[in-house]
């Protein structure tokens, strides 16, 4: 009877003063880490670096080690040979409808091209392949992947990500062995966009919305033109091809509304992108680069 | 002996973290993972009280917030799981928690600890639409009481192993 009392009391003693001194310390530091965190050159960075440096590894390994697990569904859905098939069809089939997406953007740039004598060599760009390891929680509220190729591998800040159906994000920060990308449906994100018909340009706008309904806004600077439904957009391309070089397909329009109290059109722009399957994917980065891993140039060759 | 209970813990919660960033979005339903940090928080709170949880919470929220996927600003995580580890170890009895006790904590610390990270968006004016904050809070809650069962028990069981005042009993 004395022993049960001795246990009642004693951890009840403890839980009824619980140290409010040490919650408001808690909750004191994560508001300085938050207000650090907020200003212009933030001294959080070096820290997200660390705690990179030790978790990119480890979800490198994990995503190595989990892969022929989570590869188990697909395996089930068809047999080998046809699994094969499949993919080479599937990768055929994208090809070719980015040949067709990009036709309209790419009769355009020929007849601009047209006057000029003389043709570039390459386009100046190669393609570090990677893999995405790690997809943020949409508890989090922002859309960004972890992909297993870090400045090892030659990536760096604001270089533009691809996948064989087009635009997937911009690289935002690197460690040696990882790079975090920030998807273009994260409402943050905003890419210059060209609707290939026209020529006009305008600004893509993410919604922060993953799945079927991971739609981008479209923004035209021009508030005369109006895109037509199945328009497709390409990126614009900014000065030395930061952070999104120019011409690659980034969707289609699905829906075009103007509000009388905007200046500008809006369209709905469908992306070409399956960003709840995100697999392989490509970084641009410029001709030249050491990397770590086999760069596959302009040409299709690898180096 | 405190060093090894401290290097446990960081353990605990850096495999939770790996495995929601790696493996979870396999299964994930419209990108809405369930929360393992969060789940060895509320573990940690109903074997060892408040303040240890908090302080757990305090450290697996700032992993949360720098380890490689996550852009938002640090910090936010870090206060979601204070509050979550303080307020599920407060629910603490002497005696062992029941099943029924232990789910009900799990999915209330989830309700408070995505609408904390919810709300601190909204006030640092992320542009968050609040049907899509309900839907990742309810169905965050339903995946955090779903994996109840097989996260709650191994963790509960390690930090009892880990105990300091095990040896007195």
């Amino acid at each position: 009877m004395s022993r049960r009392e001795r246990r009642w009391r004693g951890p009840l003693h403890d839980q009824q003063r619980p140290s409010r001194g040490l919650l408001v310390a808690l909750v004191l530091a994560c508001l300085t880490v938050m207000s650090l965190d907020s200003l212009g050159s933030s001294p959080v960075d070096p820290a997200r670096r660390a705690v990179g440096e030790i978790f990119g590894p480890a979800e490198v390994a994990s995503a190595a080690a989990l892969r022929p697990f989570t590869a188990v569904p697909r395996w089930f859905r068809s047999k080998d040979s046809m699994q094969q098939d499949l993919l080479d069809l599937q990768a055929e089939n994208s090809d070719l409808r980015s040949q067709v997406a990009t036709q309209d953007y790419d009769r355009n740039r020929l007849e601009e091209y047209d006057g000029l004598t003389a043709a570039a060599q390459s386009l100046g760009y190669s393609l570090v392949p990677a893999r995405v390891v790690g997809l943020g929680p949409s508890q989090s509220f922002s859309r960004t992947v972890t992909i297993d190729a870090g400045s090892d591998a030659g990536t760096h800040p604001d270089l533009t990500v691809v996948n064989n159906d087009g635009l997937v994000g911009r690289v935002l920060r690197v460690t040696r062995t990882t790079a975090t990308v920030l998807l273009i449906v994260d409402a943050d994100s905003v890419v210059g966009g060209r609707v290939g018909r026209s020529m006009e340009v305008g600004f893509l706008h993410g919604r922060g919305v993953l799945g079927n309904d991971g739609r981008l806004d479209l923004e035209l600077v021009d508030d005369t033109a109006v895109p037509s439904k199945h328009d497709t957009v390409v990126t614009w391309g900014s000065e030395a091809g930061g952070p999104y070089v120019a011409g690659v397909p980034v969707g289609k329009v699905t829906t075009v509304y103007s509000s009388l109290r905007e200046t500008a059109q809006r369209a709905v722009i469908d992306p070409f992108v399956d960003f709840g399957a995100l697999d392989l994917v490509g970084v641009v980065v410029p001709t030249g680069t050491t990397s770590d891993r086999a760069v596959i140039e302009a040409d299709g060759g690898l180096r | 002996m405190n060093a090894l209970r401290a290097l446990v813990a960081a353990a605990a919660v850096g495999v939770a973290l790996v495995l929601q960033v790696t493996f979870f979005p396999h299964l994930a339903w419209d990108g809405i993972v369930p929360n393992v940090c969060l789940l060895v928080v509320v573990g940690a709170a109903l074997v060892r009280g408040p303040e240890f949880a908090a302080v757990l919470g305090f450290a697996a929220g700032l992993a949360l917030d720098l380890a490689p996927p996550a852009d938002h600003l640090a910090g936010r995580w870090a206060l979601a799981l204070v509050v979550v580890g303080y307020v599920a170890g407060r629910v603490r009895r002497d005696a062992q928690p029941t099943a029924g006790t232990v789910v009900a904590t799990v999915a209330a610390s989830s309700f408070v600890g995505s609408s904390v990270f919810a709300l601190s968006g909204l006030v640092l004016g992320d542009p968050i639409g609040i049907p899509e904050l309900l839907e990742v809070v309810l169905v965050g809650a339903l995946w955090d009481v779903l994996l109840t069962p097989l996260v709650l028990p191994p963790v509960m069981a390690l930090f009892r192993h880990f105990e300091p005042d095990r040896s007195l009993a």
